[in-house]
């Protein structure tokens, strides 16, 4: 019924049934990968939002901290403007590292197991 | 007065005495783009060629896809323009717009990618019942994307009445036209493929351009970024304010708290912005989709971090009147600098300034194509296909309804877009961004990682967030009741901020939430596993 299930006739691969889905969904190695991922990107969300709202609430309300000079005409709001360009290189780097080290093997496990009808 | 006027008008002259040059430049890139779109569209076979672009593209490639459908006439003309008159204020775009990034490489990128096929509706409507939900999805998706297109037409206009000194409302209307009519034909004929492409070339394009000028302007102040800020400081009339926060923000507490919403809107509003979401569908897989989201966070912050030199360099080589006396709104700053650099009465100097403005002529075109994309898609898809054919339609006449559907928006938008002239066109996609934020995000977050979340709570989630967005804006002093709304001769404003995403941001989350808990149906549990163990694992992914 739902629009989204494939037509059989395109899926290369046996597609799984709603009760394996949920059998995975409540075994602990499936538990595992969620928790790895939730752990990992949750926080790290709230933090980088929040290291932005500090800078954007900085702006607004510390106009002469963000306005001290420290070299030539360069003042702390430029500093702490070019630093959220490094923070979120720095973020990017590091999930996707993550997600290669510790989520990418145990979803292609089980992945692999689903579709070959295990 | 009088000089700047004499001055823009001359760089109109001298604009229009190249006006060959111009218009082969112009020529060029839109014969070539055509060029690529007969291409696409004869390998164009099924649905998933269309929407998807067959899935086939490499990481890097959509990478640069992405970056060419996010770099629009809102980063290249509005930032330059908004810190060229305003300074530092106008940087707080350039910072909001690359940190959003990484909501969407985090949260949504690669379970968007598992779990749907074509449209943002495809993962919303997942656990749902389907015709509400896509209804629902395929109406903020069309919204989000018309005030997107908006900024852009305001930009195409903004653009033509400086290089070829059209001024008359008929001459800016038809360029409009013009670009409308083209971006029908990029997405009806070229589709996903096509417009991916074309995306592409833009990106390359975008990035060369502004690296010249960028180069360019280093090379006047010895790549000393010091010494390019304090001209910049002093020649902008405000002297060290200009390089703090708060020139266009700072005035009140209620101008302030508008640089918040503004500020909360662009961290936020990227990760539901549906353009943006189908080009996921274009890589193989979810790795691939994480690895096109990395190459496009390098991209656009490479690009972000130029228009430091863009619009400074604006502010410490033009005077502030010949920018406020081309475009009120600073839209016009880049291809401005571009002139100046070269030389104002030479023909390096005009050689220049159609070279940048061809750029973010394609920069518009590529943008809008993206744009028109995605509403067709989310129309014949979300809504002819699954909603009035209640999933019987045929791919066939499914992508003949997504045709007319870009015909369609194609024409709503060119009527539109001679409205928005004179707003500052990076404030225009603030809007869209607040939109995406408030209708699209908290579903599709709630969707993804809430089991209890319900139909109902999709529902108040995404029309609440729209409703309260679109008429907190439609209220508000861009629209009317400021000498630079929409329409200035009228003031029914009562909503004092210019972006309303401090409102209606939490607003859409609360409505999702409220929705859930005050539901009388069961979420499907059996459903939200599979979209779990799909979204995160990828199985049965195509």
């Amino acid at each position: 019924m739902a629009a989204e299930a494939p037509p059989p006739s395109t899926e290369r691969h046996k597609l799984p049934t709603p009760e394996e889905f949920t059998e995975v969904q409540e075994s602990a190695e499936f538990g595992e990968l969620r928790r790895s991922y939730r752990s990992f990107a949750f926080p790290l969300t709230v933090a980088f939002i929040a290291w932005y709202l500090l800078y954007v609430l900085l702006s607004n309300y510390a106009g002469d901290f963000m306005g001290a000079k420290l070299f030539g005409n360069i003042n702390v709001a430029f500093v702490f403007g070019v630093l959220q360009f490094v923070t979120t290189f720095l973020i990017a780097w590091w999930y996707s590292r993550h997600a290669a080290v510790k989520l990418d093997p145990k979803a292609e496990a089980i992945k692999t197991r689903m579709e070959g009808g295990a | 007065m009088s000089p700047a006027i004499t001055h823009v008008t001359l760089a109109a002259n001298e604009a229009s005495e190249h006006r060959g040059l111009i218009i082969t430049l112009f020529a060029l890139f839109v014969l070539a783009t055509l060029g690529i779109t007969v291409w696409a569209g004869r390998q164009t076979k099924d649905a998933a060629d269309f929407y998807a672009g067959g899935r086939q593209f490499s990481a890097f490639q959509n990478g640069l896809a992405v970056s060419g459908d996010y770099m629009s006439a809102a980063s290249f003309l509005g930032i330059a323009g908004a810190i060229a008159l305003f300074g530092y204020d106008g940087f707080l775009y350039s910072i909001g717009f690359l940190v959003a990034w990484l909501v969407a490489l985090l949260l949504v990128a690669e379970p968007l990618r598992n779990s749907g096929r074509y449209t943002m509706g495809d993962v919303l409507a997942y656990r749902m019942r389907q015709r509400p939900v896509r209804t629902a999805a395929g109406t903020s998706t069309i919204v989000v994307s018309i005030f997107y297109l908006l900024a852009q037409m305001a930009g195409a206009g903004v653009l033509v009445s400086l290089l070829l000194g059209i001024t008359s409302d008929a001459g800016k209307i038809l360029i409009v036209a013009l670009v409308g009519v083209l971006m029908i034909v990029y997405v009806s004929i070229g589709g996903m493929k096509g417009t991916t492409w074309v995306q592409m070339v833009k990106a390359v394009l975008l990035i060369g351009g502004t690296l010249l000028i960028t180069f360019l302007v280093l090379l006047k102040f010895d790549f000393n970024i010091s010494d390019l800020l304090g001209k910049a400081a002093d020649n902008s009339g405000a002297g060290a304010a200009f390089l703090e926060p708060g020139l266009q923000y700072g005035a009140d507490g209620t101008t302030k708290l508008d640089f918040i919403s503004l500020g909360i809107a662009l961290v936020l509003g990227t990760a539901g912005l549906p353009h943006i979401l189908i080009r996921f569908y274009t890589v193989p897989n979810a790795k691939a989709a994480r690895k096109s989201v990395n190459w496009a966070i390098g991209i656009i912050g490479g690009f972000y971090l130029m228009t430091i030199a863009l619009g400074f360099g604006a502010a410490a080589l033009i005077s502030r009147d010949e920018i406020i006396a081309s475009n009120p709104s600073g839209n016009t700053a880049a291809p401005l600098l571009a002139l100046h650099l070269g030389g104002v009465d030479s023909t390096w100097g005009a050689i220049l300034l159609a070279t940048i403005s061809a750029v973010a002529f394609a920069t518009i075109l590529a943008v809008v194509a993206g744009l028109t994309l995605a509403s067709s898609s989310s129309f014949a898809h979300d809504i002819y296909a699954n909603v009035i054919r209640k999933g019987k339609a045929t791919e066939k006449e499914e992508m003949r309804a997504a045709r007319w559907a870009t015909v369609f928006i194609g024409v709503v938008s060119i009527a539109l877009g001679a409205l928005a002239r004179d707003l500052n066109v990076a404030g225009l996609v603030a809007l869209a961004f607040a939109v995406a934020a408030s209708a699209n995000l908290p579903t599709i977050l709630y969707s993804l990682f809430w089991k209890r979340f319900t139909t109902q709570g999709a529902l108040w989630s995404i029309y609440g967030g729209l409703i309260v967005a679109v008429g907190l804006v439609l209220f508000s002093p861009v629209v009317s009741g400021d000498p630079k709304a929409m329409f200035p001769d009228v003031d029914f404003a009562w909503f004092p901020l210019k972006n309303p995403g401090i409102i209606s941001i939490p607003f859409g989350f609360l409505m999702g939430w409220l929705g859930t808990v005050l539901s009388k149906e069961e979420p499907d549990a059996k459903k939200y596993a599979e979209l779990e163990v799909r979204s995160l694992t990828g199985t049965g992914a195509h």
